[in-house]
């Protein structure tokens, strides 16, 4: 019988914290979407303004939320699959503290006027370095729980959190590179056309391991643990694990098609990103094989249900991209809002939505009581989903409206539309685009309302390692 | 299976499962980043590109500053409605002094690549500070507070120009030294209208059609 047991308060922290930055994330996007309808509702605060607001929005949705939660189930499940206790919890704790005052801070110094410039990676140097080394000891516990795991094998799932930790740490401090003029202000030490392409294996890489691949950790762990049922193939696991490291990182220059940069590159990027279709479905194919077994608790288990959605949007958007990364079709899509519809068919259909259901599984376990309320989980559920789809619907429409008119010639071979024109034709899809966010934003209360519920009456929880023998490491 | 063996090797060894990662996720990104970084002809300034002035950076900064690039993008394609409706296309040795580089993903509102010597200067200021009043149709913040603040609050202009030189950006010790007078009275509105004035403003882009 064995004495140890889980650390999972620092889990629960970090499920607190990934709720609490959803919602604030959340609400910053719906009002920055209501800022295109209505623009004068920043009521002329620098604060307010669309510019840093939306930056704010995709730092705390991305970092706040996603990280958050994927750092929380990666020590939870970690801990389960090598039967010990985290290594270094102190550690852990430090990983908590320093990550949510860098949120806390970084979401601050955006507002104030503190940008570095580059998308996604708008941070200036302090909180650079700050991030990379709560990173590092991110990185420390999760190995060090691997390392002295009493497992023989490591488990799927610890793969690809493991691509996620080692592959962000790579992109972070190669495109953060810079020299600090001041406390607030750095100039990237790459120029132009090179800081451009950078700057792309960052942006699409920091999608694919922290957005792709440190969600399908998410997947499978509690995918098979909410079915019941084994992955369906550790074969193709294997295969789709190591094509994904490898394929994923040559897509970047997708993003700069038809840009001043290299033909070569252009086309090798495009070339990939078809390639990467690929190791993308295989996980879905895995996933959805998985479920197939658990038919009647997907009927019922607001849970599996999230999970299974999540799997579908993300076979929808990881579909999407490759289509849209070919020259003929990005020509059309590039600069326009079905970008926009891309980007959120992947952050709310499968990144928000698989971690609805995580936490849904996840709280009850941590509270050690039943969820409060299965019924609120399901009006939660089609809320989601009605929000996603009308989000991505309104936004196919305004992008390819955009695309279509923006390279309309007329018969003397003049531009048929005025830029002004076609913005002005965007107004419907933008209200509409609002009322999705509101709809999608309506769930996420909900659900927050459920979980604090359900950790109201929490009980103290001490899981243990089960005693088995089959597979034990000397 | 032989490779599954392999396989199993790797997956029951925490070091080995982290360099195959390493390994493996590197080679895409050298293939294309070590080309391109060590090429200094994607960063070579155009025929005739200059830095930009000390009140044209007080500008840019401020641009970068209000994440002006969420919503207009700097590169024009080469495709004919674009080269009809912006100028000319956009060529890489016209960035070299960009740091970091403004492309932007998103045009929600127009490209800027060419805006310098579209608009008068009094355009320009009107439009910042109220867009309604010279597009109606237009959804883009009002920018009242550029005109309020003072050019270059933080008194950094120097350290950051010697920051660019570090960086290989050819200003001058005169250039650095009178860069606090050039920005002296003026205000972040006045910065903001000398960037946009600025750019693609460059003898390269007559070559182009």
């Amino acid at each position: 019988m064995s004495t140890i047991h889980y650390e999972d308060r620092v889990v629960t922290a970090f499920t607190y914290c990934a709720v609490f930055w959803a919602l604030v994330g959340m609400v910053a996007g719906v009002y920055v979407a209501a800022e295109l309808v209505w623009p004068t509702i920043d009521f002329g605060l620098p604060q307010l303004s669309f510019g840093r607001l939306r930056t704010a929005h995709t730092n705390l949705v991305l970092f706040g939320f996603g990280v958050s939660a994927l750092i929380g189930t990666a020590f939870y499940s970690v801990q389960r699959t090598s039967h010990v206790r985290l290594f270094a919890p102190g550690l852990a704790w430090a990983v908590f503290y320093a990550w949510q005052a860098a949120i806390v801070l970084g979401a601050a110094s955006i507002l104030a006027g503190w940008n570095a410039g580059k998308e996604y990676a708008e941070l200036e140097w302090p909180f650079d370095i700050a991030i990379t080394l709560a990173w590092v000891g991110f990185a420390v516990v999760f190995f060090g729980t691997i390392a002295t795991r009493k497992i023989e094998s490591i488990y799927i799932s610890n793969w690809f959190y493991g691509a996620l930790i080692i592959v962000v740490a790579m992109l972070h401090i190669v495109n953060s590179l810079a020299l600090p003029a001041t406390l607030g202000k750095s100039y990237s030490l790459f120029a132009g056309a090179q800081d451009a392409v950078v700057q792309w294996w960052y942006g699409h890489n920091a999608v694919g391991f922290l957005l792709t691949g440190g969600f399908l950790g998410m997947l499978y762990y509690f995918l098979p643990k909410q079915a019941e049922q084994p992955i369906w193939s550790y074969r193709l696991s294997i295969v789709a694990f190591w094509a994904f490291v490898y394929t994923y990182i040559w897509a970047g220059p997708h993003h700069l098609h038809y840009h001043a940069i290299p033909e070569w590159l252009q086309s090798l990027g495009m070339v990939m990103s078809l390639i990467l279709l690929a190791p993308s479905w295989a996980t879905m194919v895995n996933g959805i094989m998985t479920v197939s077994g658990a038919a009647k608790k997907l009927k019922t288990d607001p849970a599996l249900k999230f999970i299974v959605l999540a799997l579908a949007f993300y076979g929808l958007a990881t579909f999407e991209g490759p289509m849209l990364a070919i020259k003929s079709v990005n020509v059309f899509s590039h600069f326009t809002e079905w970008t926009i519809g891309h980007v959120h068919s992947g952050a709310l259909g499968w990144n928000a939505l698989i971690t609805f259901g995580t936490f849904y599984f996840l709280v009850p376990r941590l509270a050690g009581r039943p969820l409060y309320s299965a019924r609120l989980a399901n009006i939660h559920f089609w809320l989601a989903l009605a929000g996603t789809m009308l989000y991505i619907l309104a936004m196919w429409g305004a992008g390819v409206s955009q695309g279509v008119l923006w390279l309309s010639l007329d018969e003397l071979g003049e531009v048929r539309f005025s830029f002004n024109e076609v913005m002005a034709a965007m107004r419907p899809y933008y209200i509409l685009r609002f009322i999705a966010g509101l709809l999608f934003l309506a769930g996420a209360v909900l659900m927050a309302w459920n979980l604090a519920k359900t950790f109201a009456g929490r009980q103290t929880v001490v899981a243990m390692p089960p005693a088995i023998a089959a597979g034990v490491r000397a | 299976m032989n490779w599954m063996s392999l396989h199993r090797r790797l997956e029951r060894n925490t070091g080995l499962l982290i360099f195959g990662i390493l390994v493996v996720s590197s080679i895409g990104g050298m293939v294309q980043l070590l080309p391109i970084v060590s090429d200094d002809s994607h960063a070579h300034p155009a025929a005739g590109l200059a830095v930009y002035s000390a009140l044209e950076l007080e500008g840019r900064d401020i641009y970068i500053r209000e994440s002006c690039g969420t919503c207009h993008t700097q590169q024009i394609r080469p495709l004919l409605a674009e080269v009809k409706r912006y100028g000319p296309y956009s060529g890489a040795g016209e960035f070299a002094y960009d740091r970091p580089f403004l492309w932007g993903s998103k045009r929600t509102g127009p490209d800027l690549h060419r805006i310098g010597g579209r608009y008068s200067d009094t355009w320009h200021r009107l439009h910042l500070l109220d867009p309604r009043a010279v597009v109606p149709e237009s959804i883009m913040p009002a920018y009242p507070w550029l005109e309020r603040n003072a050019a270059d609050r933080g008194g950094s202009i120097q350290a950051r120009l010697q920051t660019l030189v570090k960086l290989g950006h050819p200003y001058s010790a005169e250039d650095i030294a009178a860069a606090p007078a050039a920005l002296a009275g003026k205000t972040e509105l006045d910065a903001v209208v000398a960037y946009l004035q600025s750019m693609g403003r460059h003898p390269q882009a007559t070559v182009h059609p």
